[in-house]
């Protein structure tokens, strides 16, 4: 065995071909993966051990090309250029190998240790595509290696690879042949430059790729009257026949290389007949919206009254600890009262729906039905003069709108990443749907109706609000890009990637760890202080009153011009950190014992409610409000850092508030004029 | 001449593309997915709305928006 030694790898490729699955299997570490493009916006890092060497792997956000013309190929090209990396793997999608070699080709012009990974190789055998990877080696002068790296298959061979191409060095010898104008021009340019100041090919390229007939007198003479005579030669860019070149190389290594089948995807076009037909696509998509919410909502309704239960019996037990130790009982108030059964509420009222809603989610992610989703409804953004990207990053705001935020990287044109970054918080997150979940089962949902049907009704109105939020978003995006975010849409190229069957397993394992948890993990650390400040707001009286009813009266009568109380306001307010928490702090200041009471069902709950005045028309008013007002905590913090600037911030904190206030008023008026008929 | 802009396609018609004369983002992107004067293209479907159009390219499925095929004209076969 010879001494351990330690490499850097960078691992790039183009979007949607299965990079994170090999990073994961390769290094054991759990990137989140989903099948879409642009998952990966942020470079990750992994390491792992091959015949006693150490190797560190870097995980490249997917590009299609090295011209950097969006973020993440920014990061990718520097990356690769600056040449950290001691040898790069490329994953290609061997299903879709031939336009995936236009990448390789230009990484193999930059970098001297290039390895294929040729991932998804059992899709394609599904698929009959053949692939003579023997032929390829011999062609390209590369490593090839086929892998499987969702069931681990070929890891061992590739690891194997990297390590020969790491020690060898300088393997890759493959190198374009451009037309002769451009071959010349780049010898050329290359001579002129004196020996010490070498130029490499890449760049002597990236000197023509970025010329243009009118920019020629930046040049250094030789270089100029290089450019001159390329310019007198052809007549078209020539961006264009460098990038044509690396094209047509492709098609012709594809045909020595590949066998496909005539029809070799036609699963995918049937599948894609119906779920983005023009007829059906729509009631599937609502459908299924739908069929989620009914699973997580009557899925979710057992599990969380028995660990409420349980919640609550432990709780009994501490406080005969208190009891039993003499504590003082502030002592058990604060902590037992306040933070403990704050903390038991987020848990189980959050945690059932969240475990069932986030692997169902994931599982529609992983199959590749989002990008379509983004297709069916691309019209409607374009209409709202906006990209159809951000129904991508819609759907990553139901799961938290601070992460929607962070996608919105995905969208190229600044104007209309903005517009989806102002406009993300009128998806409803996780930590809304409990409020959401709780007043539609207690007033719209099934107190007349008995089981399944309960679930079934509030599943409807569930459906309603987030379809309400999609509406709101395109009236919102219009609105912006016709006043404070003028211009017109830009151009808009989205791949639609073959659908895969999702690995159920998986799925339901990973999502649970790296959502649920996640999501749940942070309440809980918002929750628990937030449970302390509200017991302290409940409790200490200033007067004949505690802190919180003299708030509450305060905003009392600014909330009844929206159909609210002042509690509810309160609670949206002490709300800002996590969201989780509004039902929580209004069942504590209803009760006005300064504590959660044990609620034994929704029924008391919702009796409780009706006691304190809330009628149908206060429950669609915080329908609507938890639908439409300020983003919380993180979520603001996240829009400053994404956009840099305090204005934008402002307005993605005003944006829903404003809209929120404005349509509870309507209601208000509607529901005023309806009871005076 | 047989050149029709790819907005008047219509589902599972193939062609082979002559001219792209977008502007120079999409263009370049339009080169990244190996669409290129003489590649051939299918149109596999076609959105609500007529917008956005979905082709098979090289393998690949890409949609692009009505008004972006405007600009792209292709012979069809």
């Amino acid at each position: 065995m010879t001494s351990s030694e330690s490499y850097t790898i960078g691992l790039a490729g183009n979007p949607n071909v299965g990079k994170s699955t090999v990073f994961n299997a390769l290094t054991g570490m759990k990137q989140h993966t989903g099948n879409w493009t642009g998952k990966t916006v942020s470079t990750a890092f992994g390491k792992y051990a091959f015949n006693g060497n150490m190797y560190t792997l870097v995980d490249l956000p997917g590009i299609y090309s090295l011209d950097a013309d969006s973020p993440e190929e920014e990061i990718a090209g520097d990356y690769l250029l600056t040449g950290g990396a001691d040898a790069v793997i490329v994953v290609c999608d061997a299903t879709c190998l031939e336009r995936n070699l236009n990448l390789l080709f230009q990484i193999m012009e930059i970098t001297p240790n290039t390895v294929l990974c040729l991932n998804l190789i059992d899709e394609a055998k599904k698929k009959n595509i053949k692939i003579d990877i023997n032929k390829l080696e011999e062609i390209l002068h590369i490593p090839v290696v086929p892998c499987c790296a969702r069931n681990k298959k070929g890891l061992h061979n590739l690891a194997k690879a990297t390590e020969k191409i790491c020690k060898e060095k300088n393997t890759t010898k493959f190198k374009i042949q451009f037309p002769d104008c451009i071959e010349k021009i780049i010898n050329k340019i290359i001579s002129s430059f004196p020996k010490t100041d070498y130029l490499s090919r890449y760049d002597a390229l990236e000197i023509i790729k970025k010329s243009t007939p009118e920019n020629l007198e930046n040049y250094s003479p030789k270089v100029k009257a290089a450019l001159k005579e390329l310019y007198a030669e052809i007549d078209t860019s020539p961006l264009e026949l460098i990038k044509s070149s690396y094209i047509l190389t492709a098609e012709k290594i594809a045909e020595k290389i590949l066998t496909l089948e005539e029809n070799y995807n036609k699963s995918d076009r049937i599948l894609d007949k119906y779920l983005t037909g023009k007829y059906t696509s729509l009631p599937i998509m609502l459908a299924l919206l739908f069929l989620v919410l009914w699973i997580t909502v009557s899925g979710a309704n057992y599990p969380s009254q028995l660990i409420y239960n349980g919640l609550f019996k432990i709780e009994d037990y501490l406080t005969e600890f208190f009891i039993f130790n003499n504590l003082p009982s502030w002592l058990h108030g604060v902590l037992v009262l306040g933070v403990y059964r704050v903390l038991a509420w987020v848990v189980s009222v959050m945690l059932p729906p969240m475990a069932i809603f986030f692997p169902l989610f994931t599982l529609l992610e992983d199959f590749g039905y989002l990008p379509r989703v983004a297709f069916n409804l691309d019209n409607n953004f374009e209409k709202s003069g906006s990209s159809g990207k951000q129904a991508l990053t819609m759907c990553m705001g139901l799961g938290c709108n601070a992460v929607g935020v962070t996608e919105c990287r995905i969208i190229n044109s600044p104007r209309e990443r903005i517009i989806a970054i102002l406009t993300n918080n009128f998806m409803p997150c996780n930590g809304r749907f409990p409020t959401l979940i709780a007043i539609t089962a207690m007033f719209f949902g099934g107190m007349a109706l008995t089981a399944p049907w309960d679930g079934l009704f509030s599943a409807v109105v569930l459906s309603i609000v987030i379809v309400s939020g999609v509406i709101i978003t395109f009236i919102m995006s219009k609105i912006l890009s016709k006043t404070m975010l003028k211009g017109i849409p830009s151009s808009f190229a989205l791949e639609m990637p073959p659908y895969r069957p999702p690995q159920i397993g998986r799925v339901i394992v990973r999502s649970i760890f790296d959502r649920t948890l996640f999501v749940l993990g942070r309440a809980v650390v918002v929750a628990a202080p937030a449970g302390l400040i509200i017991w302290i707001m409940a409790n200490v009286h200033v007067g004949e009153n505690t802190i919180l009813a003299i708030c509450a009266d305060f905003l009392n009568p600014f909330a009844s011009l929206f159909g609210m109380d002042g509690i509810i306001l309160l609670a949206f307010i002490l709300g800002f950190p996590a969201n989780e928490i509004v039902v929580p702090i209004m069942i504590m200041a209803y009760t006005g014992c300064g504590a959660l009471i044990d609620y034994e069902s929704l029924e008391s709950l919702k009796t409780l409610f009706v006691n304190c005045g809330w009628t149908i028309q206060t429950a669609v008013s915080v329908l609507i409000f938890t639908l439409c007002h300020w983003p919380c905590s993180t979520t603001c913090l996240t829009v400053k850092k994404e956009t840099g600037s305090f204005k934008w911030t402002l307005l993605s904190f005003l944006l829903p508030t404003v809209s929120g206030f404005i349509l509870c008023f309507i209601v208000n008026i509607i529901f005023k004029l309806a009871a005076l008929i | 001449m047989n050149n029709i802009p790819l907005s008047k396609i219509s589902k599972d018609e193939c062609g082979i593309i002559r001219n792209i004369y977008c502007d120079e983002t999409l263009k370049t992107r339009l080169f990244d997915l190996g669409l290129i004067e003489g590649t051939k293209i299918k149109c596999v479907n076609i959105a609500m709305g007529k917008s956005p159009l979905a082709f098979d390219i090289r393998g690949t499925i890409v949609a692009l928006r009505k008004s972006d095929c405007q600009k792209i004209f292709a012979e069809l076969i």
